[in-house]
């Protein structure tokens, strides 16, 4: 585990600061004490194959997952304290939210939406917060449009507006990229970005592919069987590294500003490492 | 005059009937932007034994449908989301429900249009004790989706967003449709077990198709089911056929434009 080069944010502490979390679903463990310390303003890249703890530890991290152990800090103090600092952006949200309701209205019903009553009073506050995080994410021209009628990277700017809509620090991000063209993918990246170097927001998106990232986020968070290896694009993305973490001789090709992650040896049979038995026809198994 | 105001039993279905079409346009709206429309007609059948059974022991129907319509609410919201969405699950409580109504009204063949008047309805045979009673439903249940009208819109658009947020959204879900369950118990009486989609679903529904905000849609929903509501009643009055069939007409028709005309704009602004 690396430590982040810009380390601690003003007051002392890391944005998020974890050590030895482990986490069970049902018979399998997500997470076997995974540590982490990510500084303030970072925007960090979380990877990782179907099934690794990408989400799981976003939710651990928001306290919507139950943890085995472990102990957490997000912003300098207990995690359950701090979640409403935290945005959230998952993966999808139910059919609801695509209907012919306009988009400051859908963004409205998150500020303060965890308060009861019907918050008559706070109506120019509430309008004021939706115009600001509409504007935060590039969508502001987007504000009188209907949920129904926008585009795969419109809708996901809306879903981080709303997030925004809260004042937080820091902004959890669900593959925001999957299903778009490379087009909207930058869109995406660019406000995530922004957010960060403007408003100083500690960012973590999960994603499947490392490569559209890699122009824009400060640390890459690997996971594999449960742990974590946290530091720049070369320190994780290269053959040793990912090896250690998977368990599995793996290699990194680059190619015209690519990465690619795949298992040492590969499928061609010429170039694969010989396998080590007899290949002699009708040799049996 | 046209409504015979002059009679009581036109007044007390006026006043019964415009206390639910404006609770459950409030309600319905949620119930449609959640996709619980199938919970709430497995409510209204369950109310429909709740009533038979109370009416077989002699008691009051009211009785027997807010004990059904509550206590099987609160099932479906501790069985939790796996059952509470689930098509298939509300549907076996409905069919056991409906199966002891069954046995309900044969145990009790004294009457059947006590029987009649629970499914389909009988808004002109309401009592000036049920009106008040509808009424007073319609006050509390208006305060109470007011309290939870914050989190509730949120959890019904981004629920995981909102619980990340600290909404707790199990209790959410279980405050909600016991609201639901409380709008079916006054709404069967006067609608009807089979009717109750007239004021709970298509007022909202056609709501939705039309109105871009929330709260918006919310006074539109409950507008249209007022409207319908008296319109029905003036047509029964002067011009005859049962009250539901007016109002269950009007609600279908009013259904049908709203989506027609949301669909025909849709396809001028798409080109």
């Amino acid at each position: 585990m690396s430590d982040s080069p810009t380390a601690v944010n003003q007051t002392g502490h890391w944005a998020i600061e974890a050590h030895g979390l482990r986490c069970v679903l049902g018979q399998r463990v997500v997470l076997d004490g995974l540590d982490l310390r990510i500084g303030a303003g970072q925007f960090v890249g979380v990877f990782g194959a179907n099934g690794a703890g990408k989400t799981t530890l976003l939710r651990a991290l928001l306290g919507l997952q139950p943890l085995q152990s472990g102990s957490l800090l997000l912003l300098g103090r207990n995690g359950v304290l701090q979640r409403t600092a935290v945005g959230y952006v998952s993966q999808r949200d139910p059919v609801a939210a695509d209907s012919v309701v306009r988009v400051r209205s859908y963004v409205a019903t998150a500020w303060q939406g965890e308060r009861w009553g019907l918050g008559l009073r706070q109506r120019a506050q509430r309008a004021q917060a939706v115009e600001a995080a509409l504007r935060a994410v590039d969508a502001a021209d987007l504000s009188e449009r209907s949920m129904d009628g926008l585009s795969g990277g419109q809708r996901q700017r809306v879903r981080i507006a709303q997030a925004l809509v809260n004042p937080v620090r820091m902004l959890l991000l669900d593959e925001p990229l999957s299903n778009l063209d490379p087009q909207a993918q930058q869109r995406i990246l660019h406000t995530a970005r922004k957010l960060c170097r403007e408003q100083g927001i500690t960012v973590l998106m999960t994603a499947h592919d490392i490569n559209p990232l890699l122009p824009h986020m400060d640390q890459v968070l690997y996971l594999a069987a449960g742990k974590g290896r946290l530091g720049t694009v070369d320190a994780v993305v290269n053959g040793p590294a990912l090896t250690e973490l998977y368990g599995l001789p793996m290699a990194v090709a680059r190619d015209g500003g690519y990465v690619f992650i795949h298992p040492a040896g590969g499928f061609m049979p010429e170039d694969a490492a010989h396998c080590g038995h007899d290949h002699t026809v009708g040799g049996g198994a | 005059m046209i409504l015979g105001l002059e009679y009581g039993f036109m007044r007390h279905a006026l006043l019964a009937g415009s206390a639910i079409a404006v609770l459950s346009a409030a309600v319905g709206y949620f119930i449609t932007l959640r996709r619980q429309a199938f919970a709430a007609h497995a409510l209204s059948h369950v109310g429909f034994t709740g009533a038979a059974g109370a009416i077989l022991l002699g008691l009051s129907p009211y009785l027997g449908l807010f004990a059904f319509t509550l206590a099987s609410g609160a099932l479906l919201a501790l069985a939790g989301g796996r059952l509470r969405q689930r098509d298939i699950g509300i549907g076996m409580v409905l069919m056991f429900a409906l199966g002891l109504g069954v046995l309900f009204l044969n145990l009790y063949t004294a009457n059947a249009q006590s029987a009649m008047s629970i499914l389909f309805g009988s808004i002109v045979g309401i009592t000036g004790d049920q009106a008040a009673l509808s009424l007073a439903v319609c006050v509390a249940g208006l305060c109470g989706l007011a309290v939870l009208y914050r989190p509730l819109c949120f959890a019904s658009f981004n629920p995981e967003g909102a619980q990340a947020r600290g909404v707790n959204i199990r209790r959410l879900d279980l405050l909600f449709i016991l609201l639901v369950a409380a709008t079916v118990a006054v709404a069967v009486p006067v609608i009807g077990a089979l009717l109750i989609f007239a004021l709970l679903i298509g007022p909202a529904a056609a709501a939705q198709a039309l109105s871009r905000s929330v709260a918006g849609g919310i006074g539109l929903s409950m507008g249209i089911g007022l409207a319908i509501t008296w319109t029905g009643l003036a047509a029964a009055y002067a011009i005859g056929y049962p009250a539901s069939t007016w109002i269950a007409s009007l609600s279908f028709a009013l259904y049908l434009l709203a989506h027609g005309w949301r669909r025909w704009r849709e396809g001028r602004t798409s080109m």
